[in-house]
């Protein structure tokens, strides 16, 4: 009987998503080794002191890993999404008093001679706990209650990494809005944070006292053109005063609140040219790199500017510099369009789903890997801050590999069985 | 479900950041190629590798110029780890102010590479600063080489080398020079810059962040191996040239040795001379300034730039000019009258053999009016005019009043008067005779380059012709001076009037005032001059013109002494000196060499 359901489950599987996830996942290996090759030592991918090597490792481990969610009953992982989340939640914690700092944040574990990152597993956890509480509450977006439980689910683990340091991958919770849209959220709010997103660029670009001008004129004409509804002119006389108030705070914020390196990021982004050396140097030279790839790039291993050194990070954060580099235009594109597959395969996936739990969280998958994929390539090319979040299954690094690989896998897991679900 | 379509909300998202993303890599990797340039300019590092400047040997095979092995300090900002920068400062003897402003100029060119420090160090400093150079992190030695010289002789035909110049860097159009490269700047090493160059290499290495090195580039595809300049074989004999530069010794003047049958100069003295060492190396700058400004002008090159009147040596132009023209025969006799013109020794009525002898003023006074009046025309004013364009001709056929053309820079021509001269000065029609008979005698406007001098003697020598005077007889393997040198050039007087003269100069040295220059065993040739010098209130030049032995003639020479008085004593003391040593290898009159080195001809 066991053989009948395991062959009904490889059957079941989304074989097209699983084929997608190695082939990002090798790709990823052979760059891994293409960043850590040296010219002058002909070494090879195997060899376990290098990066290549351990990264290997981490692969077949992720494996195991994918083995072990595929025979677990796929009712578990709804019924245990808050014992997941409450367990993560206490890790973190646990970090926060126990962890050892690297580079600036301490959100890491060490046992041994291995290191992991618990705030890379709290993304699938928070995944099925939103999942969780979405599906069982219905009706939740007209609660204001219920609301503010849904932020506090993304908003602990995301406060808690913002205290171990690591601002990046809290920022991965924000994504979660792109679930709470599909899921019914009011797109004006969705609208308004794009909208302060937007003006909060603006303020960097264009003096305070313009855009102060800018919305008070606007509001007067709005105004202006109905007079008579009082309610309308409260609702513009609060708007342009929280407009003024975030461009006004914005100052502050970028002065005050942001760390110096932070700060530099966002000025990299306005001008890299303005500090080459300095704070331009990582978004300099990652262009530098990349576009020095030309149409079908330097070839494999062929490479300088990654392998030299010139580029930061270039095994994890900046693994797409190697890739522009050795491949070119076209390597990138490649790339590119086998990442949007994925995710245009995972909303595919999320649909068809009949219970809500697992739509709601295939969606969470899609957002979170979009999120991972938009801002990791975006610094690449400067076109986004530098935020330090590796790129799904392609940077080098064990915790990241494992946890892109549960929260993917969980999904193909519920979408297997997903007939066995009786429509809520 | 009724938020379905958001889905496609979603999607396109997606696809929309991808699609900017991909116009965006589109733009950076296909459009511009801004990238692979800067991409290249962080990875390879040009290394130039300095082809060894040719070598200059003497026509016996010795050795004059090579190079020697300097030390360039160069200095990476980024590695720069001084724990004690006093002690650095003390180590290449600088100064502080002079460290910071280097440093600083060393980071303004950059950080990562490397630039120089201090410029050529010497072997020997080299030495005493090699055991420290490991307490100073961020500072290297790259060797390169400069020119040394094995004799303190010869340095007014050697030139010098320097750093190129931005002006020439402007105007080399083929690039073949970089910022800091050398290049000939006088004498030798400027004619034959191209030979002597070499050609550089270049060798592209690929550097990480840090600047270690990591591998040659494309395996070396674009390397190119330097190649060594062209040695050059000299014509001078440079033995002959330190003598005569001992002789010259606290004079003015200069000394042309000419091998009359090829054109090779022999020696080639500009007195007051300098040792070229002090034109290489760290103090190049500072000896220039003190050279350049030293009232004896050591760095000008008196043989090829200090044009005068050639004085009495110039009759023997004049009488060759005059038997071409058949204005007079060897038997041709004139009055010594003194009237017009004066003259000096007890002699009154001279052949032409005894005129050229005594050197008489009033003969060649008459043989110059012969030449100019021969009555082709009615009118004086016209016929001299006629006739003194003619002499010119003949004149300039000597080589005389134009650059001959040696393989040094900075020749000057000196100068044939010509009709156009004294119509400037007179006005048309308004000059005869009369008006310019100094010309005669070798004095008035004509004005002559001792270079030119030596070549009068060597054309003299060879009865009617020379080969332009040169300095290098043999380029590289091709063993051949330039094709210019190989060439004979014809005087427009026949062969045969020539051995009158040469008699006559042999009379010179025998019995007349060349005596000083009158060897026991060998047939000496010449002819004194005395360059008058009362209208500036100095002593007379003493010019002397030799060559010997009289048949089949080894050398020619021409020396020229200023402020020394008559021909008869400095220059024609040094001649006979010069030819001795040359055709025999030692001195045998200690006398007449006492004579020279001790007397004194600055007056």
């Amino acid at each position: 009987m066991i053989v009948r359901e395991s062959n009904q489950l490889v059957n079941r599987l989304d074989w097209g998503t699983i084929i997608l996830y190695f082939l990002l996942v090798s790709l990823g290996w052979l760059n891994i080794f293409a960043v850590v090759y040296d010219l002058q030592a002909d070494q090879s991918i195997f060899d376990f002191s290098l990066r290549s090597g351990k990264q290997l490792i981490w692969i077949i481990a992720a494996g195991l890993l994918i083995t072990t969610i595929m025979l677990v009953d796929f009712r578990f992982y709804s019924s245990f999404a808050y014992f997941f989340y409450g367990s993560i939640i206490i890790i973190l914690i646990l970090v926060l008093l126990f962890g050892r700092e690297v580079a600036g944040s301490k959100s890491w574990f060490t046992i041994g001679s291995f290191q992991m990152q618990p705030s890379e597993f709290a993304k699938f956890a928070t995944a099925l706990a939103v999942a969780k509480y979405l599906s069982t509450n219905n009706r939740v977006f007209y609660s204001l209650r219920s609301q503010l439980t849904l932020f506090a689910i993304i908003g602990l683990p995301a406060i808690l990494i913002i205290l171990q340091g690591d601002t990046g991958t809290a920022m991965v919770y924000a994504a979660f809005v792109l679930v709470f849209y599909r899921e019914g959220f009011s797109p004006l709010l969705l609208g308004i944070g794009i909208a302060a997103v937007i003006l909060f660029v603006l303020t960097l670009f264009i003096s305070q006292v313009y855009l102060i001008i800018a919305v008070v004129v606007t509001a007067f004409l709005l105004i202006g053109l109905n007079t008579k509804k009082t309610k309308r002119i409260v609702t513009i006389a609060v708007t342009s005063f929280a407009v003024i108030s975030l461009v006004v705070s914005v100052d502050f914020l970028v002065t005050d609140v942001l760390k110096p390196h932070q700060q530099n990021r966002i000025k990299a982004l306005i001008n890299p040219d303005g500090d080459p050396l300095g704070y331009g140097w990582n978004v300099t030279q990652s262009k530098i790199a990349i576009g020095s790839g030309g149409m079908w790039g330097k070839g494999f291993l062929e490479g300088t500017q990654t392998k030299f050194d010139f580029v930061p990070e270039q095994s994890t954060d900046f693994i797409f510099c190697t890739i522009g580099e050795e491949h070119g235009w076209i390597g990138s594109s490649v790339l590119i369009i086998l990442f949007v597959w994925l995710l245009y395969r995972v909303t595919i996936i999320a649909e068809r789903q009949k219970s809500s739990f697992a739509r709601i969280y295939g969606y969470s998958v899609a957002a979170i890997l979009f999120f991972h994929f938009a801002v990791n390539i975006g610094m690449t090319i400067g076109l986004f801050p530098v935020i330090g979040i590796p790129l799904p299954f392609f940077s080098y690094g064990g915790s990241s590999l494992w946890a892109f690989t549960i929260l993917l896998f969980i999904l193909l897991k519920l979408d297997a069985h997903r007939l066995q679900v009786l429509t809520r | 479900m009724i938020h379905k379509n958001r889905k496609f909300v979603i999607r396109l998202t997606f696809i929309l950041i991808a699609a900017i993303y991909l116009i965006k890599l589109f733009v950076i990797q296909v459009l511009s190629e801004d990238y692979q340039a800067k991409a290249n300019s962080n990875i390879i590092d040009r290394e130039i590798r300095y082809p060894f400047r040719g070598l200059i040997y003497d026509r016996n095979g010795k050795l004059i110029v090579y190079n020697a092995p300097v030390y360039n300090l160069e200095v990476i900002p980024k590695d720069v780890q001084l724990k004690d920068t006093l002690a650095f400062c003390e180590v290449f003897d600088i100064t502080r102010e002079e460290f910071d402003e280097k440093i600083a100029k060393a980071k303004q060119y950059s950080y990562v590479k490397p630039s120089v420090f201090i410029k050529q160090i010497s072997n020997v400093a080299f030495a005493s600063v090699q055991d420290y150079l490991v307490d100073f992190p961020g500072f290297r030695i790259q060797a390169r080489t400069n020119r040394a010289y094995t004799y303190r002789n010869l340095s007014n035909a050697l030139g010098y080398i320097g750093e190129v110049s931005p002006y020439q860097l402007e105007r080399d159009t083929a690039n073949f020079y970089r910022q800091g490269d050398y290049i000939g700047i006088l004498g030798i090493e400027s004619k034959y810059e191209s030979q002597l160059r070499g050609k550089r290499g270049v060798k592209y290495k690929m550097v990480n962040v840090r600047g270690v090195e990591k591998g040659s580039y494309k395996n070396g595809a674009y390397d190119t191996l330097s190649v060594a300049g062209e040695n050059l074989v000299s014509t001078i004999d440079i033995t002959l040239q330190e003598y005569a530069e001992t002789l010259m010794t606290g004079k003015r003047g200069s000394v042309v040795a000419i091998e009359p049958k090829t054109g090779e100069i022999l020696t080639f003295v500009s007195a007051p001379f300098y040792d070229p060492n002090l034109l290489t190396g760290r103090n190049y700058g500072k000896n220039y300034s003190q050279l350049a400004a030293d009232t004896t002008k050591p760095l000008f090159n008196r043989p090829l730039m200090g044009a005068f009147p050639p004085g009495s040596i110039f009759k023997i132009v004049q009488a060759l000019i005059g038997l071409e023209e058949g204005i007079i025969t060897p038997q041709t006799r004139f009055h010594c009258d003194r009237g017009i013109i004066d003259c000096h020794g007890p002699h009154t009525y001279q052949d032409l053999r005894g005129a050229i002898e005594v050197s008489c003023n009033p003969y060649f006074w008459n043989v110059y009016r012969r030449l100019l009046n021969q009555n082709v025309s009615e009118n004086t004013f016209v016929d001299t005019e006629i006739g003194l364009e003619k002499w010119r001709e003949y004149v300039m056929s000597f080589g005389l009043g134009r650059p001959l053309g040696i393989d040094l820079p900075h020749e000057r021509a000196g100068y044939v008067p010509g009709p156009s001269l004294y119509d400037k000065i007179y006005g048309d029609n308004h000059w005869k005779f009369s008006t310019i008979y100094s010309n005669a005698i070798g004095r008035g406007e004509l004005q002559i380059v001792p270079l030119q001098m030596a070549n009068l003697a060597a054309i003299i020598a060879n009865r009617g012709y020379y080969i332009t005077p040169h300095l290098i007889k043999s380029i590289g393997e091709d063993g051949q001076p330039l094709v210019r040198y190989r060439e004979k050039n014809y005087t427009k007087i026949s062969p045969e009037h020539f051995e009158i003269a040469v008699e006559a100069m042999s009379d010179v040295i025998k019995r007349g005032t060349g005596m000083r220059a009158n060897l026991p065993d060998i047939e000496v040739c010449g002819k004194t001059g005395t360059v008058d010098n009362e209208d500036r209130g100095e002593e007379d030049h003493s010019v002397f013109i030799a060559f010997a032995p009289k048949d089949d003639p080894k050398i020619a020479v021409a020396v020229y002494v200023e402020n020394a008085g008559q021909g008869a004593r400095a220059a024609a003391g040094i001649s006979g000196l010069m030819i001795e040593r040359y055709l025999k290898g030692c001195t045998e009159r200690p006398h007449m060499e006492e004579y020279i080195l001790n007397g004194d001809f600055i007056y």
